[in-house]
């Protein structure tokens, strides 16, 4: 079967787990109102988060030429919530458009950030790249704890934001969020074909014909809006971005052109599953799901980290 | 014959330390230009210069006879190709897919690859021997294999130039010569300038037609190979007091050098 056979199946399996999903809950043999009402919306933004940050994590590790790249990391989602509650102490709402536009901006500044701490020769080092990020990262948390810590009113709901999870899946966040993560992966899959000459690096790419400065902020800006979708929905998801399109790429090969799509949809099916999980493994009580994701994503990131170390 | 690259008195610093001093030489068409030296007389910077990916702090570089860095990215990369010495390559590439990456500059930004480029990149697998590579990971070749997969990449640009960074350092002496002897091939029967930066001076003294010859700060000699790759110039080039030495280890050049 070629790639792009295979490909195809992802569709249906990302449905089949969407399906199955409405089925799992805390309630036992729930009804219409709690299956469509409840469930689905939850479903469909664990898809829609899922997607944002698979592709973006994708975007990442091609753009970077670096393996251990993904929103998490590099400080994008951490630059996202920053944005939210920035939001939150201004009283601008959630299902305002302002409100994205701040979180977006926060996503995009916060990697800008951390590739311009990174790159003290020509082009940033993997290591360099983990470390900036881990910096942006706990900078801005430390400002929003700070914030927390002083405005207490508004602690409670941010939170549950900073854990990661779906617990108010408003319908118009919904659509929106699948909007913007929808026209993103759409703009990637066209480029597609600069992200493979950039993992051979920024020169290599720069005497393949490619702008190095317009393709990154291209790029850059594509994935700061599908992860500050993501972040707009669930807040903090980690790891998703960082092990989807390592274990795509062993099915489907390392070119983006499949690779990319592939990363949204499988992202989608990891969160969908990953959210049953978080929804039914200690019921009645609910696990974020982030605290899910990063039991799976954390060992794993620790084992790359390992296997590429003193690469690159 | 037409002049593709003409350097006149490049110079270049790094933070305020001179890395390349004063270099002038001219590529032609069918020029088989060996680029030799000591670590740090800047052989490496001087073709990031030439190909236009640094701009000089002095003097210019002039590709068909325009300023290098006046050309747009995509048109330069139809022009100029260049290949690394070691390139590390973090995903599993096929080689083919690594080949085709060669085709981008004459791909409209919101297109895709044609059918001609999957064409184009089968024949240059063909012409440069490794045709049943094609679907191999680019990182389980070996370093031979893997070199020729970057030479069919630059290739695949089709080029009016080539240049080379110590393309033959770490291989064995068969893919030494195999890749020498295509690169010979290139420039006189395919009518491309091939300027290669190498320290394998019995390969450069069979196969190249010209020799520039740089030291730290300065340039040695430009001009053809025959003269230039003497025990003369390199015992300058590189420091070496004993030119005994030379004659021992590498005779022909020192009786070129008495001939010349």
């Amino acid at each position: 079967m070629n790639n792009n056979r295979k490909m195809v199946w992802l569709v249906p399996a990302v449905l089949a787990a969407a399906a199955a999903a409405l089925f799992f809950g805390a309630v036992k043999n729930a009804g219409p109102d709690i299956i469509w009402g409840l469930r689905l919306p939850r479903i469909l933004a664990a898809a829609v988060v899922g997607a944002g940050l698979g592709f973006s994590g994708s975007v990442f590790q091609g753009l970077l030429k670096n393996p251990l790249s993904d929103p998490y990391i590099l400080g994008t989602s951490a630059g996202a919530m920053a944005g939210a509650v920035l939001c939150s102490a201004l009283g601008i709402g959630r299902a305002e458009p302002l409100f994205y536009v701040v979180v977006f901006t926060g996503a995009f500044l916060a990697t800008f950030l951390t590739y311009s701490l990174a790159k003290i020769k020509n082009h940033p080092s993997v290591a360099h790249l983990v470390l900036a990020g881990v910096a942006v990262s706990t900078f801005l948390t430390a400002l929003i704890m700070l914030f927390m810590t002083l405005y207490r009113e508004h602690s409670l709901s941010l939170v549950y934001f900073l854990l990661g999870g779906f617990f108010p899946a408003d319908n118009s966040l919904l659509a929106v969020s699948g909007g913007i993560v929808a026209g993103a992966v759409g703009a990637g899959a066209m480029l597609w074909r600069y992200l493979d000459i950039f993992s051979l690096g920024e020169e290599k790419a720069s005497y393949l014909g490619a702008d190095p400065d317009m393709i990154r902020l291209a790029f850059f800006a594509l994935a700061s809006l599908a992860t500050a979708a993501a972040v707009a929905l669930a807040g903090t998801v980690g790891f998703v971005g960082l092990i989807v399109p390592h274990i795509l790429r062993l099915v489907f090969g390392a070119s983006h052109r499949r690779l990319l799509v592939s990363s949204a949809l499988g992202g989608a099916l990891f969160l969908i599953l990953a959210d049953a999980v978080a929804r039914t493994a200690a019921a009645p009580v609910e696990i974020p799901v982030g605290v899910i994701t990063a039991v799976f994503g954390a060992p794993f990131f620790i084992w790359l980290l390992r296997r590429t170390a003193g690469e690159g | 014959m037409t002049s593709l690259i003409k350097a006149e008195n490049i110079k270049f610093s790094y933070n305020g330390t001179p890395a390349v001093a004063g270099v002038n030489f001219e590529l032609l068409e069918k020029d088989f230009l060996a680029i030799i030296g000591p670590n740090g007389s800047g052989k490496s910077t001087l073709l990031r210069l030439i190909s236009g990916f640094l701009a000089p702090s002095e003097g210019s570089a002039g590709l068909l006879g325009r300023n290098v860095r006046a050309y747009p990215k995509a048109e330069l990369a139809r022009l100029i190709a260049y290949v690394p010495s070691e390139l590390y390559v973090p995903y599993d590439f096929s080689v083919f897919e690594i080949v085709l990456m060669g085709r981008s500059p004459y791909v409209a930004w919101w297109r895709n690859y044609s059918e001609a480029d999957t064409i184009r990149v089968l024949e240059i697998l063909r012409k440069v021997g490794i045709p049943d590579l094609k679907d191999r990971s680019v990182n389980s070749l070996s370093s031979g294999e893997r070199q020729l997969t970057f030479i069919a990449q630059a290739l695949a640009q089709d080029p009016k130039l080539l240049l080379l960074d110590e393309p033959t350092s770490h291989l064995d002496i068969n893919y030494k010569i195999q890749i020498f002897e295509l690169l010979a091939r290139l420039a006189s029967t395919g009518g491309m300038g091939v300027a290669v930066v190498s320290h394998d001076l019995a390969l450069l003294s069979a196969y190249a037609g010209k020799a520039l010859i740089l030291k730290k700060g300065g340039q040695v000699f430009y001009g053809p190979a025959e003269e230039g790759l003497s025990g003369v110039n390199i015992a300058s080039a590189y420091g070496i007091r004993d030119a005994g030495s030379i004659a021992r280890l590498l005779p022909h050049m020192v009786n070129r050098g008495k001939m010349a």
